[in-house]
């Protein structure tokens, strides 16, 4: 294993090197870093031009000039000695100010969006795999197709357009029109009922219900004004929280598992407790504070799957971790609700809260709740339409391996042996469908650092697909090898990851 | 031997070639049909509209002569109709309407997606080819070559396609306007996009390359270059077709997004996705300049996908995608 590991970095070291020359060469031949100083009319042009191509080293032919690059770039090898030297931009200031920036930016966009498109990805594969061949699979499946034949800008535009305009417009006189509010009933139950599937009769319950729900709830929001002061409340809370924990015991022990069942209850029960003691705690928190509770809330869930456990302590601790961190979610997410009629008030949001571009309104200031909506109202647009593109793969991955696996003989042998289904879906397919989707998020993180380039310039947002694109347009090479450089070694990295990972999940792959 | 297994089928059922299976599973595949259809009619359109170099198009309008604002640039088909000319003719004078200045933009669309079309049919060609004898290569003779050729392939993935975008303008400007801009697009990117189909195409080589007829054909003194483009690639070419589609479909977003970027096709030429990038701040005021080239690239992109998956389904049954009407009949 050492070995291969080994080996695997060094060919890759010797990779980017190659790649990295080909790549200097390729943006060098691209144009000339000196073309708009040529065509000003400063009377300093000539200075300027001769000031640029001394600090670039356009004297140099290019392919020597890659040495000097790399001589600065291998010092960042040296451990703690913080020499590194990645060269400087066309406007002179050094590349290494740049990158970390660009980075945060960069990660703060994707962590949302990969997270979010994993999950609902595996969401809808999973249910478009177990109803397969029914209208919603077909359904699914056709969503898939358009989402891979929609250019990334098309949608981040779109979303810009309709989304946030339309959403912003609507909070002027925030009331959703009967007609509207019965249109969507109507889809939310055609979606539902398709999700459920089944007989006639379970169909038309389902799509009443649902549809039902759908009313009342939209009804509610108007009625309580709620887009313009939202929270969730002590009543809305409470029903969630407890719906949490009869989910998720339903769905990782069975609702015959009455240990698992107590815990996550008890889980449910704190998370009430704690909407009604924390609020002050709330009030005046930091970011330090927020962490402290989410670990405590970790610790809580743990040890009350651990008391309560008996025989089967694992899983009830699990149970009691998930449903303590998510119902302990529902409490900030109150909490930001609680802020959002003071943010939208705020004189540099102007009742408009959803930003199209940038990832920060400059002006504001408040605490963390209020400057928390202001990350999320700015990052919420680029995040839906960067979700949508990575969806799309996420979901066909996880419904084509959940096809194969259920069409596997330890499934059937499962149901032989008269295991429930629910058992079978959980314990026997969903895991196994899982292993080739580890491969595909550890590939998918290494491209993603540099491939949210369109969504970048679309919204406007400094990270680092905006310093390549800018770079390479103006010409700059060293911010672009920078890119380059960053970019690839996490790529290599994810893929090294990813092999191993598949090695680790599927003994089947190491007897190759 | 051939002529007694055939005299055996005459008798039990009329056999089927190989290509004729495929054929007509392919046919069975309604949507990848009429996606056939809707490709080659915006084809035919586009370039019957802008012409083929010298020779002009039937449209009266050129996409970068400059026209007398009609109506402020609406467009004036009579589809929709509170846009109506007035006159009650079906195209009008500028169908797609006109932009800010007043260029036509049907003709503006139709180049663009003559443009999109031919780096997408040159990367097609030119990907699937490097691709293909890389691939069948690598897999054929294994040990160093594969070795050599594949971290060759492993070098070609790392370089981000954006780079190779941006060298267009200046070999553009460098050859002197001698060839297309968009042949140069196509050409780049078919250089640097081949490499998934290498992979696929030496997975196959692999596997097909230990079978009995390989041997035979060894035995009876085949060429290495005999047997792996006459004898092995014949079986392989299900997954080149497949493949070389589903690229050719990714070389459409790849040649739009480069032009949003402002990368690729340079002006006066016009790219779809430069289209949508100039006008997308008027989007308020001239929404059809934003409506035009994202349908067409939208239908060309699925259209593509769905032959791509057609032809998959043809090409291996076992595997079905999206095939909706065929599997109603297997409902549980």
């Amino acid at each position: 294993m050492l070995s291969f590991i080994v080996r695997r970095v060094f060919v890759s070291a010797l990779l980017l090197l190659g790649a990295s020359f080909i790549m200097y060469i390729l943006t060098a031949l691209s144009g000339d870093p000196l073309e708009e100083l040529r065509g000003s009319r400063d009377p300093n042009r000539d200075l300027l031009i001769q000031l640029r191509s001394d600090q670039l080293n356009l004297d140099v032919p290019a392919p020597l000039r890659y040495f000097g690059w790399l001589a600065g770039a291998a010092k960042c090898l040296i451990p703690m000695a913080n020499s590194c030297d990645l060269g400087v931009n066309i406007l002179n200031q050094p590349v290494t100010d740049l990158i970390p920036m660009a980075l945060d930016s960069t990660i703060q966009l994707i962590t949302g969006a990969t997270l979010l498109a994993i999950v609902v990805g595996i969401t809808i594969g999973i249910v478009s795999a177990l109803r397969h061949n029914t209208g919603f699979d077909y359904s699914v499946t056709f969503i898939i197709f358009l989402l891979f034949s929609m250019p990334a800008f098309w949608i981040a535009v779109l979303l810009k357009e309709f989304l946030a305009i339309g959403f912003n417009d609507f909070l002027a006189q925030p009331v959703i029109s009967l007609p509207a509010i019965l249109g969507i009933a109507v889809v939310a139950g055609i979606i539902w009922q398709a999700m459920v599937a089944g007989p006639r009769r379970r169909r038309v319950i389902v799509f009443v219900i649902s549809g039902l729900a759908t009313t009342a709830l939209l009804v509610f929001f108007n009625l309580s004004d709620w887009f313009r002061n939202p929270g969730l409340g002590a009543v809305m809370i409470a029903v969630s929280a407890f719906g949490i924990a009869v989910l998720v015991t339903g769905l990782i022990a069975g609702f015959k598992d009455r240990r698992a069942m107590t815990t996550a209850l008890i889980n449910a029960g704190l998370a009430v407790i704690a909407y009604f003691t924390l609020q002050n705690l709330f009030d005046m928190s930091s970011w330090a504070t927020i962490s402290i509770l989410v670990v405590a809330t970790l610790v809580v869930g743990l040890a009350s799957g651990w008391l309560v456990g008996g025989d089967d302590r694992a899983v009830s601790m699990r149970i009691g971790a998930i449903t303590a961190v998510l119902s302990g979610g529902l409490l900030l997410i109150d909490r930001f609700m609680q802020s959002w009629a003071l943010y939208t008030a705020d004189r540099a949001i102007g009742g408009r809260p959803i930003a199209t571009v940038g990832s920060s309104t400059p002006t504001l200031d408040g605490d963390i709740w209020i400057m928390g909506i202001d990350t999320f109202t700015h990052f919420l647009l680029p995040t839906i339409s960067l979700t949508l593109i990575s969806l799309a793969g996420y979901t066909r991955y996880v419904r084509s391996g959940m096809l194969d696996v259920l069409d596997q003989d330890y499934i059937r042998t499962a149901r032989a042996k008269g295991l429930d289904e629910r058992t079978v879906i959980v314990r026997h397919a969903f895991r196994n469908a899982l292993i080739p989707l580890a491969t595909l998020v550890a590939a998918d993180i290494g491209a993603i650092i540099g491939g949210a380039i369109i969504t970048e310039q679309v919204f406007a947002i400094s990270g680092m697909g905006q310093l390549f694109i800018r770079s390479l347009s103006n010409v700059d090479p060293n911010p672009v090898m920078a890119y380059f450089v960053v970019v690839s070694i996490v790529a290599l990295i994810a893929n090294l990851i990813a092999d191993l990972s598949y090695a680790a999940l599927d003994p089947r792959v190491r007897t190759h | 031997m051939t002529q007694v297994l055939e005299t055996e089928k005459k008798t039990e059922q009329v056999g089927h070639s190989q290509a004729r299976l495929i054929f007509g599973r392919f046919v069975e595949h309604k949507i990848a049909l009429v996606s056939i259809l809707i490709v080659a009619f915006i084809t035919v359109l586009s370039w019957s509209v802008v012409g083929v170099g010298s020779i002009p198009g039937w449209w009266h309008l050129t996409y970068n002569q400059l026209n007398p604002l009609i109506d402020g640039g609406r467009p004036t088909m009579s589809v929709v109709p509170q846009w109506l000319g007035g006159e009650g003719v079906f195209l009008g004078e500028h169908p797609f309407g006109q932009d800010r200045i007043g260029k036509d933009y049907f003709a503006m669309t139709m180049r663009g997606i003559q443009n999109s079309l031919t780096v997408m049919f040159i990367v097609g060609i030119l990907a699937t080819v490097i691709g293909t004898v890389i691939g069948a290569v690598a897999g054929y003779y294994r040990g160093v070559i594969d070795a050599i050729l594949m971290r060759f392939t492993d070098l070609i993935i790392i370089i981000p396609v954006i780079v190779i975008g941006a060298l267009v303008g200046s070999i553009a400007s460098t050859l002197g306007g001698a060839i297309d801009g968009p042949v140069i697009l196509g050409i780049l990117l078919g250089l640097f996009t081949w490499t998934t189909l290498a992979r696929l195409v030496r997975g196959e080589f692999f596997t097909l390359r230990e079978r009995e007829f390989v041997e035979a054909a060894r035995v009876a003194g085949a060429s290495d270059a005999r047997i792996i483009f006459k004898h092995i690639l014949p079986n392989a070419i299900g997954v080149v077709i497949v493949a070389a589609t589903l690229l050719m479909a990714g070389a459409i977003l790849l040649e739009v997004a480069l032009g949003f970027l402002g990368l690729g096709v340079r002006p006066p030429d016009v790219s779809l996705g430069r289209l949508i990038s100039e006008n997308q701040s008027s989007f308020a005021h001239r929404p059809w300049l934003f409506w035009w080239p994202g349908l067409f690239i939208i239908t060309l992109a699925l259209c593509i996908n769905f032959i791509g998956d057609g032809l998959r389904d043809a090409f291996d049954p076992r595997q079905r995608r999206f095939r909706p009407r065929r599997q109603k009949k297997v409902l549980k």
